[in-house]
């Protein structure tokens, strides 16, 4: 038995896992209440609350508070936490899937792809039958289409590569964004307005309607991930250590990509392209909770989740009675938090030891 | 609990990188596996780990054939200690080790007691229970390659591959390193850098180049002069080491400084025949 090896213990013990998920539950829905209460017109968190019972027990008052609340803005901030928790999860995932800190959930050219849909709706007209699905069909109809490109030409002898697949997820997108900007180009100057603001990001469309597909995509790709928590560590730490820790690794690349595909898929569907949720807030999860996948996820769903309906509450409050763009607010926030919290870390990502 | 290699050929992008590797590596034993830098050492290993498929040949645990076992039966025989080992994400030592884990468990098996008590014996084993919650990427060279050895020990293997386990490492960590993994009581087989510790270590040494088997056997038959010389093409003498017995190389220059002219290189022209 070889001596201990000498330096003096850092304490780096983690946070219980409960404990952490209790405190995202709760910023959840204080955030959520919030999301409710606050607005051109205020509701007091006591009567946000009082709606809500009374039409989960079935008696819905129908006072002018109880339209605003359940009507509008009870699926909008629904619809934010589902987008949230669906863009920090699939971030999280596509950072181990291509081992790139710099990845987020749009790298594999599913943003670009849904803009050229939803582009060709809005000037064009597009899928007219389906009416106000008609930007949402468009959009995941052109993000399946960017999603199949890239994952047929990053496949070498039946495998995805990391390397690979981000040159092929870039390089895509940057073909389907010029084809985007070519239809910009050639479409009226009013329709080109509202595509700039759906490139934007927004969820001042929520409806109740729009909630129970990204509530179903998540739940099932949550549940598959967790599945796979060890095997996601296991990726974590290289491709080669994976496979001597028994892990399928052709399946796993395969399964991972169209799952975050699809989860990326859903939420620019449902709210136009909302950047940096899916970059940051898998990196202050990890800050908090460490790297392990079993920890990782949960808390960023929370997280992401709390994020978004915080990011969104700010997009209206800022400059009411407009709304800002959602993207504006999450970058402006997530940016500056990340960079103070790498700056206090500096051990993490691969600092010299 | 032996490992067989059997005529294993491995090609990569077209090109046969390793030819014909026989070599049997009994129950227990430390095998060293040598050879110049390029020579085919590390696509040999992957080949067992199974991240190269063999163009030819076999590859057998315990007389099983390897192919034909589904990966996660193969991750419970096989550990594996890689070379150039980064991580990009932040694991503490405890995670790391747990990770070992992964072929004994189920989609949502939690981690139980079994998991936690082999983890921390495998930690206490390479002697590391008080860095158990340090960060990873805070460690030294020398205390990384001993957690990535107690996550193999976790894995519940029988047989342990190692990359130049020792490489990068100073004199201390690489005798502490090979110390410990000839302590282990598995059957190993190495990849290593220098010869003489190798020689120190390993019940047996395999010498590989340009992707073929020269010659394998205990350190004292198969490190002499001549193999090393066809091995690696370079002069050295071999002494035995003065405890142990064990063949120890020490290099020889090619132009010594009291003489201008060495027997064993060619000659240059001296200055003044040069002209014509």
């Amino acid at each position: 038995m070889p001596p201990p090896c000498q330096r003096a213990p850092i304490a780096g013990r983690r946070l219980p896992l409960p404990a952490v998920l209790l405190a995202c539950t709760v910023l959840l829905l204080v955030s959520m209440i919030l999301g409710i209460a606050v607005g051109s017109v205020p509701v007091s968190p006591r009567a946000v609350l009082q709606v809500i019972a009374d039409h989960l027990t079935g008696h819905p008052r129908y006072s002018v508070a109880d339209a605003i609340v359940w009507e509008i803005r009870l699926p909008r901030v629904l619809l934010a936490a589902l987008v949230g928790a669906t863009l920090a999860t699939a971030g999280t995932v596509v950072q181990v899937l291509v081992r790139n800190a710099l990845a987020d959930p749009f790298l594999l050219g599913v943003s670009s792809g849904a803009s050229v849909g939803a582009t060709a709706v809005l000037l064009f007209g597009a899928f007219a039958s389906l009416g106000a699905w008609a930007i949402s069909a468009g959009s995941v109809l052109g993000a399946l289409i960017a999603m199949g490109a890239v994952f047929l030409v990053s496949r070498q002898e039946r495998a995805l590569s990391p390397t690979q697949l981000i040159l092929c997820g870039v390089v895509l997108s940057a073909l389907f964004e010029s084809v985007t900007s070519f239809l910009i180009f050639r479409g009226n100057p009013q329709a080109t307005q509202a595509v700039l603001f759906w490139l934007l990001g927004s969820f001042g469309l929520a409806t109740w309607q729009q909630l129970p597909i990204p509530a179903i995509v998540l739940a099932a790709a949550m549940a598959y991930l967790l599945a796979q928590g060890r095997s996601l560590n296991a990726l974590a730490l290289g491709s080669e250590s994976a496979v001597a820790l028994g892990v399928d690794l052709h399946l796993l690349r395969r399964n991972l990509f169209i799952v975050t595909s699809l989860m990326a898929g859903v939420a620019v569907a449902v709210s136009g392209i909302i950047g940096f949720v899916g970059l940051v807030v898998p990196h202050i999860v990890r800050l908090m909770v460490g790297s392990e996948h079993r920890r990782v996820l949960p808390t960023a769903m929370l997280f992401g989740a709390s994020f978004m309906v915080l990011g969104d509450l700010l997009a209206r409050v800022i400059v009411a009675p407009q709304e800002m763009p959602i993207g504006v607010i999450t970058a402006f926030i997530g940016a500056p938090l990340l960079i103070v919290l790498i700056r206090r870390r500096p051990y993490l990502y691969g600092a010299a030891g | 609990m032996s490992l067989e290699l059997r005529g294993l050929s491995v090609d990569i992008a077209g090109r046969r990188i390793v030819t014909g590797i026989g070599f049997t590596v009994p129950d227990g034993t430390f095998a060293g596996l040598l050879g110049p830098n390029g020579s085919g050492k590390s696509t040999i290993l992957k080949a067992i780990y199974r991240v190269h498929r063999p163009a030819a040949g076999q590859v057998l645990v315990d007389g099983k054939e390897l192919s034909a076992l589904r990966p996660r039966d193969v991750a419970r025989r096989i550990a594996v200690v890689a070379q150039e080992f980064t991580l990009e994400f932040d694991f503490t030592v405890t995670e790391l080790v747990m990770i070992g884990r992964t072929p004994h468990k189920r989609a949502f098996d939690r981690d139980d007691d079994t998991d936690r008590a082999i983890t921390g014996q495998a930690i206490e084993r390479v002697g590391c229970q008080h860095l158990a919650h340090r960060g990873f990427n805070t460690l030294s060279g020398g205390e990384k390659q001993r957690v990535l050895i107690a996550q193999a020990l976790a894995q519940g293997a029988d047989h342990l591959i190692l990359d130049e386990p020792t490489s990068h490492l100073d004199i201390r960590y690489q005798v502490e390193i090979l110390e410990l993994v000839a302590s282990l009581g598995i059957t190993v087989l190495a990849a290593i850098h220098d010869i003489s510790l190798a020689a120190l270590f390993c019940d047996t040494v395999h010498l590989i180049a340009d992707g073929q088997l020269i010659t394998g056997g205990p350190p004292q038959q198969v490190l002499t002069a001549a193999t090393v010389h066809a091995a690696y093409g370079t002069e050295v003498l071999v002494i035995a080491h003065p405890e142990t017995g064990t063949p120890h190389l020490i290099p020889r220059r090619t132009r010594r400084p009291d003489q201008p002219a060495p027997q064993t290189a060619p000659a240059p022209d001296p200055p003044d025949a040069a002209g014509p």
